[in-house]
């Protein structure tokens, strides 16, 4: 195999950890969330529903940890073998958050440890209950740590570069590099997002089997409450992230959009599908948009691919990946707030077949737009794997035997992929929440 | 004492508690599939699982908190090591993912059946065999540099007399080490027939380990005498590891103080292993990489030394509390609740 190939198949294997790794990441962030609101409901209503809720979503909850942590691990070995060339120069810069990553992890897994197997053992529910708190905040500084390592990606700085290494390195302003506070941000309103419709989508499937308990319409209400929230949060710090992206990677930027000449007052281009390299065709053109998008300014400039010697452009298609995460956005938003205002104003059809099976689809679509989000981010981040200074084909390993580690990898996924799905879809069904709440009642 | 020292104390020290909370683990899946095979399970399962289950996700942290914590410190590691190990180390993430997905497949996905057993008990054997590898690698003298690529020779790795004496080590070490915990567990659970299995197991693991552990120290002599010679000058450290293992040895068989015998085989391994580490500096890998050479920026050295500081604050009451909750409860370890 000869080094262009090991670049490929690093890339593709890459790809696949991080794309599955992430679907289990983003619930394990997100999640702990909401079994701390639901318990927290409980205690506070004395209602028992919210309690079984905040049981069966911790049972289930556990088996997604279970494949973020090997899936994780596996990342953290991954990143060193495919590309230890980039991670012996970075590392001297952004080994700090890394390594905080590993003490939020051990937080999370000591309290969860603790919180499992102690749901009776407190005469007080309200400590069982704090016993979360630590485990949320583990999670959500995972996501954060990680976050600000792949900023400094997009955005690096604290450190002179020479000759191939870095010197005078301040690894605190190699942490809090300009990228960091929007995507830090951004990832964690989408992952409390994300958990939130995921919740919703299994509640509204169960009352379409029938299921027709009080608990699951409360299941519904308290998620897409949450999720109408974080969604409005991400869509507005999303803009923020756009903002960013001018002024620090005008080159993503427009690269995403399909903006191929600096312009002042230039218009957004939604959908459409490009031709011959720069003809868009089919497309929605919104005159100001992106120069209020990028600037905040209907007559400001906006920086062009045609700035920027073509080696150092992404890939154009990362535009669709836009569209997509942009689209479900809006979509589940709109989803959120019809919902709650049908649920006020007491209407019938948000029970209704139809939309209980669009809610089905919110918690999917929701990955979707993870998976499109950070394709994008990474896409747009090429030819660079550290922007500026390192290119990803000059980073990764010499070794001769990916080909062969990518299909062992993509044996172990399918194994885990498939049996986490039927241990978690067995869970459900061979114990339904009328059996459970009957169960209790009868001093169980 | 220099900052690349306290590093690799650091970090050794993490490799040690990774060793020991994993090697019970290893040889509790181990043991508990073995008594399925013999229709023992009803002595040992119970009180096995009442161990693993609160605490296997951190174990996995032990792992990841020593390799991120060695590119951390050593960014040079990255890319020798990472380099080299694409291949055995890809195998342990294999093996460690599926025990581990299986592990809380099992347990919290109620999916019983003895095939998952098996598979979980056994491939608890294969992964210190495999991470063991490392250690043999970083002897030295299974790696060459062509055309400035760095490549391992898998001829002279698999088929050097040091490679095997090693894996049989951590094989009987895991088998021992656990044994002896087992023990310990049982007896505070107050299990007379468990007690009885795992002190058998105990003792008839103990020769093995320590034979093997004796092994490896001759086939050093023939691979890398440098270390061989430094690893006489510690002759001291071995010794006293000697006698702690004899110490140990007596109290299983004399039925006494099964918490003592436990922490003394804690002390005889942390003792060997340090004196193992010791004659092995300066060198991360040899001959090609010391820690002074691969050693990190001081302002990150610093800054992880600190953030580190502040982490272990945080993690030793957590450690302590989960320790008390499911290790020294005594309502909980002899099942009386949940
Ligand atoms: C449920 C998921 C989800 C949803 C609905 C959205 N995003 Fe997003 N987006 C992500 C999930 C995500 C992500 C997975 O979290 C990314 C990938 C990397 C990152 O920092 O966040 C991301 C990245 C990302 C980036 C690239 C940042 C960078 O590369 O530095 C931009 C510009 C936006 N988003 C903008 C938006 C806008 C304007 C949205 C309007 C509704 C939006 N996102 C909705
Ligand atoms: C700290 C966080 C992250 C680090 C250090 C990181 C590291 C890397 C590296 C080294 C590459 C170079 C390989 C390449 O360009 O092909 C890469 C690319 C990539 N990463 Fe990330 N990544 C991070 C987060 C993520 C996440 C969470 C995802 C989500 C799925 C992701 C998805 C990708 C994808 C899809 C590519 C391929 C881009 C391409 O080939 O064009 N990354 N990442
Ligand atoms: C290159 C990027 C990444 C690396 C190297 C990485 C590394 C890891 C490792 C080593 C673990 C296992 C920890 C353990 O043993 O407990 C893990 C789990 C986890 N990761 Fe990742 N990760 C990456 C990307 C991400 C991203 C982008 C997020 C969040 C947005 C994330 C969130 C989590 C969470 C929450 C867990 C804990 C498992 C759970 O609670 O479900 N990771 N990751």
């Amino acid at each position: 195999m000869d080094n262009e190939q090991a670049v490929l198949y690093s890339r593709i294997l890459t790809e696949l950890t991080l794309t599955f790794h992430i679907i289990y990441a983003t619930i394990g962030v997100g999640v702990p969330l909401m079994i701390f609101l639901a318990q927290w409901l409980g205690i506070k209503k004395q209602d028992e529903h919210y309690i079984l809720l905040a049981r069966r979503w911790t049972r289930g909850y556990i088996i997604t940890v279970a494949v973020g942590v090997v899936t994780g691990t596996a990342i953290g070995l991954q990143l060193n073998l495919l590309w230890p060339t980039f991670m012996e120069i970075a590392g001297n810069a952004i080994a700090l958050p890394l390594f905080m990553e590993t003490f939020a992890f051990f937080f999370e897994a000591i309290f969860l440890g603790i919180y499992l197997y102690t749901w009776d053992r407190f005469e007080n529910q309200r400590k069982h209950m704090l016993l979360l708190i630590p485990v949320a905040i583990g999670a959500s500084f995972s996501a954060i740590f990680i976050t600000m390592v792949n900023s400094f990606m997009n955005t690096p700085q604290g450190f002179e570069f020479a000759n191939g290494y870095m010197v005078n390195v301040n690894p605190i302003l190699a942490m809090f590099n300009p990228a960091m506070p929007t995507k830090v941000a951004h990832v964690l309103a989408t992952a409390y997002m994300t958990a939130a419709f995921v919740l919703a989508s299994i509640g509204a499937y169960r009352i379409l089997k029938g299921s027709n308990h009080i608990y699951h319409k409360k299941a519904l209400l308290l998620t897409l409450k949450v999720g109408l929230i974080f969604s409005v949060a991400a869509a507005i710090i999303g803009d923020f992230a756009g903002k960013f992206l001018a002024a620090y990677q005008p080159e993503k930027l427009a690269a995403m959009e399909w903006h191929f000449e600096t312009e002042e007052a230039a218009s957004l281009t939604l959908f459409g599908i490009l031709q011959n390299g720069d003809e868009v065709k089919y497309s929605i053109e919104l005159p100001y948009a992106l120069s209020i998008l990028a600037h905040g300014n209907p007559n400001a400039e906006v920086i062009g691919l045609d700035q920027f010697p073509s080696e150092n452009i992404p890939p154009l298609y990362i535009h669709y990946l836009f569209n997509i995460m942009v689209l479900v956005g809006m979509g589940v938003t709109v989803l959120g707030l019809v919902y709650l205002i049908g649920k006020f104003l007491r209407k019938k059809f948000i029970h209704s077949k139809f939309f209980l099976w669009l809610i089905v689809t919110s918690g999917p679509l929701c990955i979707i737009a993870i998976e499109a989000g950070w394709w994008l981010a990474e896409v747009g981040r090429q030819p660079w794997v550290l922007r500026g200074i390192l290119r990803t084909e000059d980073a990764a390993t010499t070794s001769n035997q990916v080909d062969l580690m990518l299909y062992l990898f993509i044996g172990l996924y399918l194994i885990l992929g498939i049996a986490s799905a039927i241990v978690l879809i067995r869970m459900f069904r061979s114990n339904p929440v009328e059996r459970e709440l009957a169960d209790q009642k009868g001093g169980g | 004492m220099s900052y690349e020292l306290i590093g690799i104390s650091v970090l050794w020290l993490f490799l040690f508690g990774y060793i020991i909370i994993a090697s019970i683990d290893f040889g509790a899946g181990f043991f508990n599939a073995y008594s399925v095979l013999t229709n023992k399970q009803h002595i040992i399962s119970k009180i096995i699982q009442r161990y693993l289950s609160p605490v296997w996700e951190v174990t996995n942290v032990f792992l990841v908190f020593f390799f991120v914590g060695i590119v951390g410190f050593f960014p040079s590691t990255a890319y020798y090591y990472g380099t080299i190990l694409l291949v055995p180390a890809s195998i342990s993430i294999v093996l460690l993912a599926i025990r581990g997905a299986y592990y809380a497949f099992t347990t919290y996905g109620k999916l019983k059946s003895n095939f998952w057993t098996y598979l979980y008990g056994f491939s608890g054997l294969f992964i210190p065999a495999s991470l063991s590898i490392v250690l043999t690698i970083s002897e030295g003298g299974f790696i060459y540099i062509e055309d400035s690529r760095i490549i391992l020779d898998y001829l002279a790795l698999f088929t050097s007399p040091l490679t095997w004496s090693i894996v049989i080590l951590s094989l009987t070490s895991v088998l021992y080490i656990s044994a002896v915990f087992l023990t310990w567990y049982a007896n505070m659970a107050q299990d007379k027939p468990a007690t009885e299995l795992m002190r058998r197991y105990a003792l008839s693991w103990s020769l093995p380990a320590i034979i093997t552990a004796s092994g490896i120290i001759v086939e050093l002599r023939l691979h890398n005498p440098v270390h061989f010679d430094r690893l006489l000058d510690l002759w001291w450290m071995f010794a006293i590891s000697f006698v702690l293992f004899l110490i140990t040895l007596l109290l299983i068989w004399l039925r006494k103080s099964y918490g003592i015998a436990f922490i003394v085989l804690v002390c005889q391994f942390l003792i060997a292993f340090f004196a193992y580490g010791i004659s092995h500096y300066p060198f991360l890998l040899y001959p090609h990489l010391t820690i002074t050479e691969g050693f990190t920026s001081e302002a990150m050295a610093i800054a992880l030394i600190i953030a580190f500081i502040a982490g272990f604050c945080l993690l030793i009451p957590s450690l302590f509390l989960i320790l008390k909750l499911f290790l020294f409860n005594k309502e909980y370890v002899q099942g009386r609740i949940k």
